[in-house]
């Protein structure tokens, strides 16, 4: 029976091992953590439609709770080498294990935001990030800032670090638009009486329900959205932050103080998606992610024969996205193994 | 001009694409190249020493320059104190104090009319 190796057990490598046990084929997933599910458990409710995370939780849960595949915690891939028709994959102390394909889904990493100084992450405490007001809004609807203060005037920053030269990532990261909208959301149903804006670039409101998104933050929340990239935080005695950006479309230098400010960390490349690719000798694009060999056709198909990829190793993709992709993968490993005469 | 009739006729506002004043600009770009890549996040204004004291906005005047707008381009230039804020917040990487300089060598280089200075 032919054996597929799937490197990362979030949610791209837990359905693409599904789909192919339930083809038939003897699929193994390592995964580095002592649990399954990856980034997807740091979020809350997911755009457009405000579904509980729960819900993926559950529908992943039982995915590995079938047993149709074997599951490897805690133990980290650190070499994939090619021995004749086979890849032999190296893991932890002394695992190896011999694949027909493998399959890379070492997914990504949010952006440090304090890498973006002049924005205060971890030197003002009323400055957040998008994944640390996700872990406030699972935790319950009684959103007080670090400071202990009900905000009354809450600030989303977009792309931070995300189409920034000086982060080093020009690529936009595609995702936070609309979750610093749907967040947006969340906070006036929580707090209708505090002022949320939203600083934006550009809005990239690309998804089918996304555009009604805005449009229902607009009609509904009175969310105000400025044109302008925040150019630099600084803290007030009473904690509250200052904020300067450019409102362009009046043309006019604007500052406000506001209770809160979000930042809208993007996907990047992590360090395992990094390392995998690196040993396995796999192409990377320009931003760091791993480079399928046909951005059109050929989307799972990594540089390396018999390596395919799946998520968000290959490019910042929502949970929905990145389950197609996932799925996608599943029949490309399929379709070589079954056109391969080993 | 002349004014027999009491009235004059005002100068159309519409952009003349097929009639760019490039000259300029392509000056600029030539020193250049990253000026093109502007996408008017406006950092560099929020951030401006002048511009939160004065009416300057560095990011107009350079959108002006690649709409092919010059006009106001000499009066404008000289509020710029070269402090270069700018520079440390672009996120596309633009050396804007360059720029600067350049469209300063380029306004002596070529002389355009200017309104401004004529009147």
């Amino acid at each position: 029976m032919k054996h597929i190796v799937t490197i990362g057990g979030g949610i791209a490598g837990i359905e693409a091992s599904d789909v192919l046990a339930e083809m038939g084929y003897k699929v193994t997933l390592v995964e580095k953590e002592k649990s399954l599910g990856g980034n997807v458990s740091k979020w809350s409710y997911l755009f457009p439609n405000m579904r509980p995370i729960g819900e993926i939780e559950d529908y992943m849960k039982s995915k590995y709770d079938s047993n149709r595949f074997t599951v490897i915690k805690n133990t980290e891939v650190n070499q994939i080498k090619r021995k004749k028709d086979k890849l032999e994959v190296s893991a932890g102390d002394e695992l190896k294990l011999i694949a027909d394909s493998v399959i890379v889904a070492t997914g990504f990493e949010v952006f440090d935001a304090k890498r973006k100084e002049e924005y205060g992450y971890k030197i003002y405490d009323n400055v957040i990030t998008s994944v640390d007001l996700e872990n406030m809004l699972k935790n319950g609807k009684n959103i007080t800032t670090p400071t202990g203060k009900i905000p009354k005037k809450i600030a989303f920053i977009h792309c931070v670090g995300s189409r920034d030269e000086k982060s080093g990532n020009h690529y936009c990261s595609k995702l936070c638009c609309v979750t610093s909208v749907k967040q947006a959301i969340e906070m006036n149903e929580i707090l209708p009486d505090a002022e949320i804006y939203c600083l934006y670039i550009d809005l990239r409101m690309y998804g089918l329900e996304f555009e009604e998104l805005y449009l229902k933050a607009q009609k509904q929340h009175n969310i105000q959205f400025i044109r302008g990239k925040l150019s630099e935080a600084a803290e007030n005695m009473d904690k509250t932050i200052l904020i300067k950006a450019e409102d362009t479309l009046s043309g006019y230098p604007i500052k406000m103080n506001v209770d809160l400010v979000v930042l809208l960390v993007g996907m990047e490349s992590g360090k395992n998606t990094q390392q995998i690719g690196k040993c396995a000798n796999l192409s990377f694009n320009s931003n760091r992610f791993l480079q399928p060999v046909d951005p059109h056709l050929a989307r799972n198909n990594s540089s390396q024969a018999g390596i395919f990829l799946a998520g968000t190793c290959s490019s910042p993709m929502s949970v929905k996205e990145t389950l197609d992709n996932a799925r996608s993968a599943a029949v490309e490993v399929h379709k070589y193994l079954m056109n391969s005469d080993h | 001009m002349s004014n027999k009739f009491g009235f004059d006729i005002s100068p159309s506002r519409t952009i003349d694409f097929d009639k760019f004043d490039n000259q300029i600009l392509q000056y600029v770009l030539q020193h250049e190249s990253s000026f093109m890549t502007c996408m008017s996040c406006g950092g560099c204004t929020a951030t401006c020493s002048a511009g939160n004291l004065i009416d300057f906005n560095i990011r107009k005047m350079s959108l002006g320059l690649r709409r092919g707008k010059p006009e106001s381009l000499a009066a404008e230039i000289d509020k710029c104190m070269l402090c270069g804020k700018c520079i440390l917040v672009c996120p596309r990487g633009i050396n804007i104090r360059n720029v600067v300089m350049l469209i300063k060598k380029a306004l002596v280089k070529f002389n355009p009319k200017n309104d401004e200075r004529n009147n």
